[in-house]
């Protein structure tokens, strides 16, 4: 009989021995090889062991009866330290063991991240048996808090394992959004809120610093400063193919050991398979695969002919309660359409990714029931022209008559509930169109109540409008923020304060977008309203802003940029214009330009320039002046009391106080001030967003002015007695509209809409409102006083100001 | 053939951004989206120029931060309307580290 050594008694290599039972009966005398002390398991249960909810026998996959049945001389708990290839044997604690034909079957080892704090006791992998002994122990520990490193698929199964073991649980991703390298972001934001509502903290876009402790774990700091505290830490960052033996014994190693079609390495004598191979260049990490890969070794050895493809693979995480289901390639690109189908009610989001009318990508989430079928058409390349409409719906739908959905919603009795919230039914409110004429959503909204509180049945009650007006019903009074949704930005800001959405994610899943990303005009759009709407909790998405307001700095038609310092109220000095002076001869930059905003431009900077520009300005205590912001841009005054034989206030000392006050707040569209120290307003306040016009008596506060595309004189909001007044008045409006406008409406537009009166209702006559305004404004402005030079200065974003490589001509060969 | 030519890693690139390649020809702009895949493009738009690596990135496209032309990331065309065509070169990311084909730098060189 040949000799047969297996190294490793994993998944692939158990697998593997059952087919060479069948394949080749009685043919090899068999060694096992296996460092757990233990034999074949199933390692994928190891979370349900985890979690309670199996016991270790349950999972055992080949016990000591079957080994001894099948003549396998089990070597558990003795790890394989070299292989010597000339004289066929492989050596072991135990001394050496000669073979003919051997498997490397080592499967991974758990990618420890090279962390300061990395070896304290506490800091485990979650691999096997042991670690999850080790888990389930410190789990037992009252108040025991776990901090998990990684939020795979790995991750979370260990997170929500745990936290159903009772433990505190926080799990620290360094991407945007769990499980990344299966999930889209929308699906990532569902399961990162599922597990949020399981009590699991889920921190993303973590950059960890150090695991600290003193003689074991005691905590885990990140680069943001945040430290949580921790009992053990697991390292869920991935996994490396286990391939030091074979490098040893000078196979060809790349990743993982190569092998061909017929699983041989470069040694026609070793065979290897399983998560430690690399297989035309990809290297898997899911058992599928390694079962179709066992199947062809045992055909190899037993001299049958089979070959090694390679597949597609399919992930599900193995929670409970949890359903998300990913396949093949879901990315964008032009050649791909997208289906997305979003149920915000019952939370479900469905995208399938079609290429020439195949499906070659799935992300399911909430229903994953169709997984399997949308799976097999990936790997079938299934043509789906003739199901087309009805696709994402799932197989159920396929073969009968197209579910209409217009039929459908007529089809519906007229005690079907149709507002869940209000409980409104459909006969009140078709009843309620025909009897009081109502054309408008708003009207059925008004009169019926439905779809007026969360709003997600709009789609219903649309399509009752429909059926009922016929074509008298213009849906297309709608105005959609953009082609990625069927809502208008009021809809959009309305819901995203009723249903408390406080991520670009959760807006698009919860307000059904019909993009899995958005594009250029909802996510800045979006971006505001969550940073308007949740001062202090919504981390703003730089990626969704706009160039200029990401770095800074205005772009110029050559791609340079214009720095603009502020200068409050128009005012500066001789150590500022020398600071710009000086920086403008350091730097070379070509113009320095007074702006009509009463300060300086330095214009053609060179991108890699900004930060150095920035730094010598801050050192001259000057901050960024937003002339790029949809926010506070400037605050024009005249010479006033101080100097002028007219000023009746203290304009120029108004105009500073309120830039100082206001700087760094973010608004719908850009807000200009100005502050005039009489009616001969030489600061120009009745033309601006919001302008004062001081009288001896006070001051006049004007607003919705305009002079740029459109020209048009202020209207007078009201009277203040006070600077203290005028500066609430002023703020007030300036929240207002912050929580109104839609995204790049000028205050004058604002108004138009909403009506001068209702403003005024607000902000001069009902004092309680204006002071609740004015606080929600102070509020936020915590937030937004960060000088964002400054922050760029100490190294933020520094990716954006070099390059990612340089190089240089090539050099001629020697 | 000489290996793909390492120019730094997937992370460096934040999630829909993008960074620029130096080349004695010019820049190279590449462009990570939100499922991390990875572009390469000449960083000029057709239109005036606009330095496209500075532009929103959303799906697998971009829009020029000058006037707004969007152009699909894989081939390079103009979306809509407009008409144009960036030159792309050839990517792949292998172990978190991007690769851009060996001959495009010596091309840009050429040009
Ligand atoms: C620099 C400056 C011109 C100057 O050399 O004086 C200027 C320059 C630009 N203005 Fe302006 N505006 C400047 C004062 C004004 C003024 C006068 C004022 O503020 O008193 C107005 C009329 C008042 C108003 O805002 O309505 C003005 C009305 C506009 C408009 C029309 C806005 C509108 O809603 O009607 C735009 C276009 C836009 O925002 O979409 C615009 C847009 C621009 C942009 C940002 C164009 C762009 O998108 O790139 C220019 C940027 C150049 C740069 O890099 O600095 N600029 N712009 C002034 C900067 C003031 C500052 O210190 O911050
Ligand atoms: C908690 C968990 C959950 C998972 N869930 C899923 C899932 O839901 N779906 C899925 O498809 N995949 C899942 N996986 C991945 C799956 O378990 C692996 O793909 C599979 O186990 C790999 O099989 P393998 O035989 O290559 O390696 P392994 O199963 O790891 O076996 C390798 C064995 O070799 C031993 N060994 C290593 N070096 C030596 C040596 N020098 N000498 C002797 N012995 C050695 C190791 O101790 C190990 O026991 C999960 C993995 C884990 C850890
Ligand atoms: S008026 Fe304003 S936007 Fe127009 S060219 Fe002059 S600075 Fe630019
Ligand atoms: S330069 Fe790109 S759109 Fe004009």
């Amino acid at each position: 009989m040949e000799k047969l050594v297996v190294i490793g008694a994993g998944m692939a290599s158990g697998r593997a021995l059952e087919h060479i039972f069948e394949e080749a009966p009685g043919r090899f005398d068999i060694t096992l090889f296996g460092a757990e002390p233990r034999g074949n398991y199933n390692r994928l249960m190891l979370s349900p062991v985890l979690a309670g909810e199996k016991e270790y026998e349950q999972i055992i996959t080949h016990d000591s009866a079957w080994y001894e049945a099948n003549g396998v001389h089990t070597r558990f708990g003795e790890t394989v330290t070299a292989i010597d290839r000339q004289r066929k044997i492989v050596i072991s604690r135990n001394g050496e063991t000669s073979y003919d034909k051997l498997i490397i079957a080592t499967g991974s080892a758990p990618f420890i991240i090279p962390l300061p704090g990395k070896d304290l006791p506490g800091v485990m992998a979650f691999r096997d048996l042991d670690d999850v002994n080790a888990m389930v122990a410190a789990a037992r520990r009252p108040n025991a808090k776990a901090v998990i490193i990684g939020g795979g698929l790995l991750g979370l199964e260990a997170a929500a394992a745990l936290r159903l073991r009772g433990m505190e649980v926080v799990v620290l991703h360094l991407t945007g959004h769990v499980m990344d390298r299966q999930l889209d972001p929308a699906a990532g934001y569902l399961l990162q809120r599922e597990l949020e509502s399981r009590g699991i903290k889920v921190h993303c876009k973590a950059q960890t610093k150090a695991i600290l402790g003193q003689n074991a774990v005691e905590a885990v700091a990140l680069d943001d400063g945040t430290v949580y505290g921790a009992d053990i830490v697991i390292m869920a960052a991935g996994i490396r193919p286990e391939t030091r033996i074979a490098v040893d014994a000078g196979l060809h190693v790349e990743r993982g050991i190569v092998v061909n079609d017929q699983m041989v390495t470069s040694d026609p004598d070793i065979f290897a398979l399983g998560e430690c191979v690399e297989h035309e260049k990809i290297v898997y990490g899911l058992v599928a695969p390694l079962y179709d890969q066992a199947k062809v070794l045992a055909k190899t050895l037993a001299k049958n002919d089979a070959a090694f493809r390679p597949v597609q693979t399919a992930t599900q995480l193995k929670v409970t309660g949890v359903s998300v289901y990913s396949a093949g390639d879901f990315a964008d690109a032009e050649d791909r359409e997208e289906i997305v189908l979003r149920d915000a009610t019952s939370g479900i989001y469905k995208r399938l990714v079609l290429k020439d009318d195949r499906v070659i990508g799935a992300v399911l989430y909430g229903e994953t029931g169709d997984g399997p079928w949308f799976f097999d058409m990936i790997r079938k390349g299934t043509d789906t022209r003739e199901m087309r409409d009805t696709l994402i719906f799932g197989q159920a739908y396929q073969g009968g008559a197209a579910l209409d959905p217009m039929a459908a919603v007529a089809a519906l009795p007229d005690d079907a509930e149709i507002c869940g919230c209000n409980g409104v039914c459909k006969g009140a409110i078709t009843g309620a169109i025909l009897s009081k004429g109502l054309t408008d959503l708003d009207g059925v909204r008004a009169h019926s109540k439905a779809s007026a509180s969360c709003g997600s049945c709009t789609h219903l009650v649309e399509k009752l409008m429909a059926i009922t007006l016929g074509d008298s019903y213009n849906p297309a009074a709608v105005k959609p923020m953009c082609p990625c949704t069927e809502h208008d930005h009021g809809t959009v800001r309305r819901l995203i304060v009723a249903k408390g959405l406080k991520s670009i994610p959760a807006v698009m899943q919860e307000l059904e977008w019909k993009t899995s990303c958005g594009c250029a005009k909802c996510r800045p759009a979006l971006n505001y309203y969550l940073v308007a709407d949740w001062p202090g909790e919504y981390e703003d998405d730089n990626q969704s802003r706009f160039i200029n307001e990401r770095v800074h700095a205005n772009i110029q038609k050559d791609g340079t940029y214009s720095v603009v310092p502020r200068m409050w109220g128009g005012m500066t000095n001789p150590r500022e214009l020398r600071a710009i002076a000086d920086v403008a001869d350091k730097f070379a930059i070509p113009a320095v330009k007074v702006t009509g905003g009463q300060r300086i431009d330095l214009l053609g900077v060179k991108k890699e320039d900004l930060p150095g520009v920035w730094a010598d300005l801050n050192a001259a205590g000057m901050v960024s002046g937003a002339a790029y912001a949809k926010g506070l841009r400037t605050v024009k005054t005249c010479v006033g009391s101080d100097w002028c034989r007219f000023g009746t206030q203290d304009s120029t000392g108004l105009g500073i106080r309120i830039e100082k006050f206001m700087w760094g707040a973010w608004t719908p569209a850009k807000l200009k001030l100005a502050v005039s120290g009489c009616p001969r307003n030489c600061a120009e306040a009745t033309c601006k967003d919001i302008g004062v016009i001081c009288v001896d008596s006070g001051y006049d506060i004007h607003f919705a002015g305009a002079a740029g595309l459109d020209i048009k004189p202020t209207e007078l909001l009201g009277h203040a007695n006070s600077e203290d007044e005028a500066l609430e008045i002023i703020t007030a409006l300036t929240q207002m509209y912050r929580e109104q406008g839609h995204y790049l409406e000028r205050i004058y537009k604002w108004a138009r809409r909403v009506g001068v009166d209702t403003i005024k209702a607000a902000i001069i006559e009902d004092l309680d409102k204006r002071r609740h305004y004015a606080e929600r404004f102070a509020y936020s402005q915590q937030f937004a006083q960060v000088d964002p030079w400054e922050e760029r200065v100490n190294g933020k974003d520094a990716h954006e100001f070099a390059a990612m490589a340089e190089f240089g001509l090539p050099v001629a060969a020697e | 053939m000489t290996d793909w030519i390492d120019i730094g890693a997937i992370n460096a690139i934040p999630q829909r951004g993008a960074r620029c390649v130096n080349t004695p020809n010019g820049k190279i702009a590449i462009f990570r989206t939100a499922d991390d895949q990875v572009f390469a493009m000449d960083n000029r738009c057709p239109h005036k120029g606009g330095p496209l690596s500075e532009g929103i990135v959303h799906g697998a496209s971009v829009t020029c931060p000058l006037h707004n032309w969007v152009f699909d990331l894989s081939t390079g065309t103009a979306q809509g309307a407009d008409e144009g065509q960036v030159r792309t070169y050839p990517v792949q990311v292998m172990d978190g580290r991007i690769l851009i084909a060996p001959d495009v730098l010596m091309e840009v060189a050429a040009e």
